[in-house]
């Protein structure tokens, strides 16, 4: 080994602290980065694996009864490729001891033919055959995600309410699909609530009288063919089989909440590591002209020797790359692992046949490649002086540092004390790096901020959604359009204490050229159990009159004003159109929703008075009995239990909130350590001449290590506000980068997280001053004053 | 050992370019090694150079000449500007004006790579403050050196030339202030250099262990041949050179030739 590469082991070894810090900060940059990108590249991988081989389609339709021949002129649109047909119903489950209310969503597949869309996967047990069971039940293949969370193997039986009859549903198989990746309903993370059931398709159609007709379609696109044209002839086709909402991938539940994610992950996969690095490469920067600084000497003595420039600049390239290296190194063993979890994480929520964790090369690369320029470009500066400094220049003492009074001074207050006055002039001597230290400081305040942002946010939209919007307890919705002998039956359920009418129904809004589908949700007036809550939780609007309250995000949409009318196509029951005025807007987090009074929205409808859900007050405790009641009612087809699907989120997002708030938070400790030990290092090897000198003068420990450890307390107090200032800045950067024009993630942060931002950041301080204070303890008074400086 | 006897040549005596009158036989040091041939040639040097908001006037208008083999002592007080000499002698710094030449080869106006060249092909450094790597050996101090020197003798060997094979390997820090001084100068000689530069290099020794570096100073000279030109503030030293330049406020202020040279064990100072 050559000398010089021996010299640069043992600086190293000298450094290592210093080494190790910024390599942990260099390692959390590189393992957030693979991890997050790695286990999002797992997730589109397997996603992209899932559509192709279950050849997932492309448009999907609802309508209310469609004849089958139907199919034929759909297949002849423009741009269709292939359309299938199915039949699917929304039922109520009951699973063998089990209160809570589930969800089913029953599809129809006929098994003598394959599917040639949404193709599932059979994970275990048998498919779907014609031959009957015994006893009558209806077999079944069950959505993974539900088998696992309820434990259902094949053989398993639990009843279902199919058209108001009870039926045993036997489960012959356990199947994925890519229709239902995700494992939930209405973007709700629900293992235990929603299940999928794929059935027999002529026994579901007679259940439902939809013999030889569909309410289903899947369509595949031709090549080329553009989304919405085909989207638009297909609407024109379905409308008058009451056609609900044709859509795009983009909205299908599934898929949407798989794409947000991947969007979502990215940004953050992105964005936060680039943080670490900026900040490792200041600290590589800080480290390397220090040593650059303090070996100046020895780069005169190997000038002198005849070594080249480009040699010795070489030799502390050398140093950056082996901290970058080691920092490299650790990242990508980190992200590896930690990716690999993250994929654990991911398969708890989005079911695929495979899913595994993979690194690609590209990552890998890309990582590296980044990592390596940052560090470079941010230490070429100090690496450079290595060539500029003349070697002659360096055989003579640097001239003393041009120090001048502080601003704080030169503003005129000068009753400060000689310590601070020194603090002071110190940091004002090397304003970007104090402003470096502090930004460093500041970032990881904000990264803390962040990291802990997502749960406050998410504790916001659920007390927002849960506890201000719908005040019932329980959600019930009819098979069809009940009238109020409807609510006289369920206020005679037991506990339940008041009940409210809703009337839901699917519209087409218009305004000249542009259209919206949608659905008006009509409420009791002056609703007390379901009400509309604007962006800041406040009840935003009472339904009055017989105008509508619009989302203002639709009504943007529509390029309506308040007072204006729209039109309003309603695409079920007896297809009318008609105009209504726009009373009110209301900003609201998630959704294009529109209101009425439900009266005002039955008299439009001509329709009677109907309702297609009932929202229930419960006395505490006696919700399960309620439910259990609830299921001799024939008409009721579902119910929704607020606390249940509380709870039921609660398992999957709050511990994945809580795992990705404590990784930024490790991640933000390292760099609040990695900046300040190794700004106070520094300060201490700068000054440890300055500071020996002070103790031979008579200043005790104390006040010695207070003079560089003010400096850094200084710097600490300056970045913990700002890092609050910044975190905010940086939440709601996030938060407009994620909000899409279905949904508005808000920005709010509780003090909370500002204070366990704070504590954890001034954590990290106080440990890595008392590192250095025991540095200063240690300070050999003789020996300093020897050294020439 | 019969000490100088006859009066030194001033400054008037001599003349840049012109032959170095012989010395005296029956001297401690032989000087066989001693030739005509002009090493450096040093015409008309200044040095300008700003330290903080300072503009020093190092060099003012110094002509000289060294010759191949020779013993010089540069002596003057600090700020004489006699480091500035070494230091273009050695490339580690170009005049502000004149000309300074190495041999054949003109110093003046070489780009940094034929600087460094040649400081690596035909200089060795001795510093004040020794300058040595403290996180390396003395044995690949040295090794540091004979890395990057295209003829240079075995390490062990210029340790063993310095006296110091017991302790090569050890740290710099554990080594004494005269050992190492040796240590740098074992690596300034390891690579065989045509001329050896020491700046004060018994500057921060007491006075036995100064005077056993410059007693090595000599014997690389006697043994080697290596010109050596020596920095000092320490009049005392000048008696074991062949010849002594006295240096004040930038300029030569005269040129002493040794005709009785002395052993270092005899300087006392």
């Amino acid at each position: 080994m050559k000398a010089l590469d021996r010299k640069l082991l043992r600086d190293l070894r000298l450094m290592w602290s210093q080494v190790l810090t910024i390599a942990l900060v260099v390692a959390s940059g590189v393992g957030g980065f693979i991890t997050t990108l790695s286990a999002v590249d797992s997730l589109e991988l397997a996603r992209d694996r899932f559509y192709a081989t279950g050849h997932f389609a492309d448009v999907f339709a609802s309508v209310k009864r469609a004849p089958n021949a139907l199919t034929q002129t759909l297949l002849a649109l423009a741009g269709v490729a292939d359309v299938q047909t199915t039949v699917e119903q929304f039922v109520r489950v009951d699973l063998p001891g089990v209160a809570d209310p589930v969800i089913g969503q029953l599809i129809g597949v006929d098994p003598q033919i394959p599917t040639r869309m949404n193709r599932l996967t059979l994970r275990n047990g048998q498919a779907l055959s014609t031959t009957a069971l015994k006893n009558q039940a209806i077999p079944a293949l069950v959505s993974a995600a539900f088998a696992d969370a309820r434990r259902l193997v094949p053989g398993a039986q639990l009843s279902a309410l199919i058209n108001g009859k009870r039926r045993t549903l036997e489960i012959t198989g356990i199947a994925l699909s890519p229709e239902f990746i995700f494992a939930g309903q209405q973007g709700v993370p629900d293992l235990r609530g929603f299940g999928v059931f794929w059935v027999p398709r002529d026994t579901l159609a007679a259940a439902y009288d939809m013999d030889g007709a569909f309410n289903h379609i899947a369509v595949k696109l031709a090549p080329g063919a553009s989304e919405g044209d085909v989207i638009a002839r297909l609407s024109a086709q379905l409308s008058r089989y009451g056609g609900r909402e044709a859509h795009g991938r983009k909205d299908q539940g599934s898929h949407a909440i798989l794409d947000s994610e991947i969007k979502q992950q990215r940004l953050l996969g992105t964005f936060l590591p680039s943080i670490f690095l900026a900040v490792a490469a200041f600290l590589l920067n800080v480290v390397v002209s220090r040593l650059v600084a303090t070996q100046r000497e020895q780069i005169a003595a190997l000038k002198a020797l005849g070594y080249p420039n480009w040699t010795i600049a070489v030799h502390y390239l050398k140093l950056v790359l082996v901290i970058v290296a080691l920092g490299l190194v650790l990242g990508v063993l980190l992200g590896h692992w930690l990716g690999t979890q993250f994929v654990g994480l991911y398969a708890q929520s989005f079911y695929f046949p495979n899913f595994e964790h993979t690194v690609a090369p590209w990552l890998l690369a890309v990582s590296i490649g980044i990592t390596v320029a940052t560090a470079v470009l941010g230490t070429l500066n100090a690496i450079l002086a290595t060539v500029r400094l003349a070697p002659a220049e360096a055989m003579r003492p640097a001239a003393p540092g041009r120090y001048r009074r502080t601003a704080v001074e030169r503003l005129g207050i000068t009753r400060i004390s000689p310590a601070l006055r020194m603090i002071l002039r110190n940091m004002e001597r090397r304003p970007l790096r104090t402003a470096l230290s502090i930004g460093g400081v500041a970032a990881s305040v904000a990264i803390v901020v962040m990291g802990n942002y997502l749960k406050d946010a998410i504790d916001y939209i659920v007390d927002a959604q849960f506890s201000v919007a719908l005040r019932s307890d329980v959600v019930v919705w009819m098979a069809e359009p009940a009238g109020d002998s409807a609510r006289y039956e369920l206020a005679r359920l037991p506990g339940v204490t008041a009940v409210e009418s809703g009337r839901d129904v699917a519209v087409r809004f218009v305004n000249g050229h542009i259209s919206q589908r949608g659905a008006i949700q009509g409420f009791a007036r002056n609703s007390d159990l379901r009400r509309i809550v604007d962006l800041d939780k406040r009840v935003a609007s009472r339904l009055e009159g017989d105008g509508l309250v619009m989302a203002d995000r639709l009504a943007d949409k529509l390029g309506l004003r308040i007072g204006q009318t729209v039109r309003v196509e309603v695409l079920e029951g007896t297809q009318r159109t008609v105009f209504v005025p726009l009373t009110a807007t209301v900003r609201e987090m998630m959704g294009l929703s529109a209101y009425m009074e439900r009266r005002a929205l039955n008299a439009l409808l001509q329709e009677g008075d109907l309702s297609t859900q009932f929202a229930l007050a419960i006395e505490r405790g006696r919700e399960a009995d309620m439910l259990q009641a609830s299921k001799q009612l024939p008409r009721v087809a579902g119910a929704f239990s607020k606390a249940t699907v509380l709870r039921n989120m609660q398992e999957v997002s709050a511990r994945n909130i809580r795992i990705m708030s404590a990784v930024l938070t490790i991640f933000a400790v390292v760099i609040a350590v990695g900046v300040v030990y190794n700004n106070a290092r520094i300060a201490l090897a700068e000054r440890t001449w300055e500071l020996a000198s002070l103790r031979v003068l008579g200043f005790t420990r104390t006040e010695v290590s207070g003079l560089l450890l003010g400096e850094m307390a200084i710097g600490i107090a300056i970045a913990l506000p700002l890092g609050m200032v910044l975190g905010y800045g940086l939440v709601h950067l996030v938060s407009v980068a994620i909000s899409s024009d279905q949904f508005m993630l808000p920005v709010v942060i509780e003090p909370a997280t500002y204070a366990w931002a704070g504590i954890a950041v001034l954590m990290a301080g106080v440990a890595s001053a008392l590192v250095v204070r025991r540095r200063i303890d240690q300070l050999d008074m003789v020996a300093a004053l020897k050294t020439r400086e | 050992m019969p000490t100088s006897a006859s009066a030194p040549f001033l400054i008037a005596d001599y003349a840049p370019g012109k032959a170095v009158p012989p010395k005296v036989a029956g001297q401690t040091m032989p000087i066989a090694s001693l030739s005509s041939e002009v090493v450096f040639s040093g015409h008309g040097l200044c040095k300008v150079y700003r330290s903080g908001e300072v503009e020093v006037h190092a060099l003012r208008d110094v002509d000289l000449d060294i010759c191949r083999g020779e013993f010089v002592v540069l002596l003057g007080a600090s700020g004489s500007g006699k480091s500035t000499l070494l230091n273009i002698l050695g490339g580690l710094d170009l005049p502000s004006s004149g000309e300074i030449r190495f041999g054949d080869q003109v110093l003046t106006g070489a780009s940094d790579s034929e600087l460094t060249t040649y400081r690596r092909e035909h200089v060795g450094f001795v510093f004040q403050f020794y300058n040595l790597i403290p996180s390396l050996t003395v044995r690949e101090n040295l090794a540091l050196v004979t890395d990057i020197a295209s003829n240079p003798m075995p390490v062990d060997q210029a340790i063993e030339l310095v006296g110091l094979t017991p302790r090569r390997d050890h740290f710099p820090a554990q080594l004494s202030g005269g050992e190492q001084q040796r240590v740098a100068i074992a690596r300034a000689i390891v690579k065989r250099p045509d001329v050896l530069l020491c700046d004060e290099p018994t500057g921060a020794l007491d006075y036995v262990t100064g005077k056993l570096v410059l007693e090595v100073i000599a014997k690389i000279n006697v043994e080697l041949g290596t010109t050596a030109i020596v920095i000092t503030h320490n009049a005392a030293i000048a008696g074991m050179a062949d010849r002594v330049i006295y240096l004040a406020d930038g300029r030569i202020q005269k040129v002493e030739i040794n005709m009785h040279k002395v052993s270092p064990s005899e300087l006392s100072w």
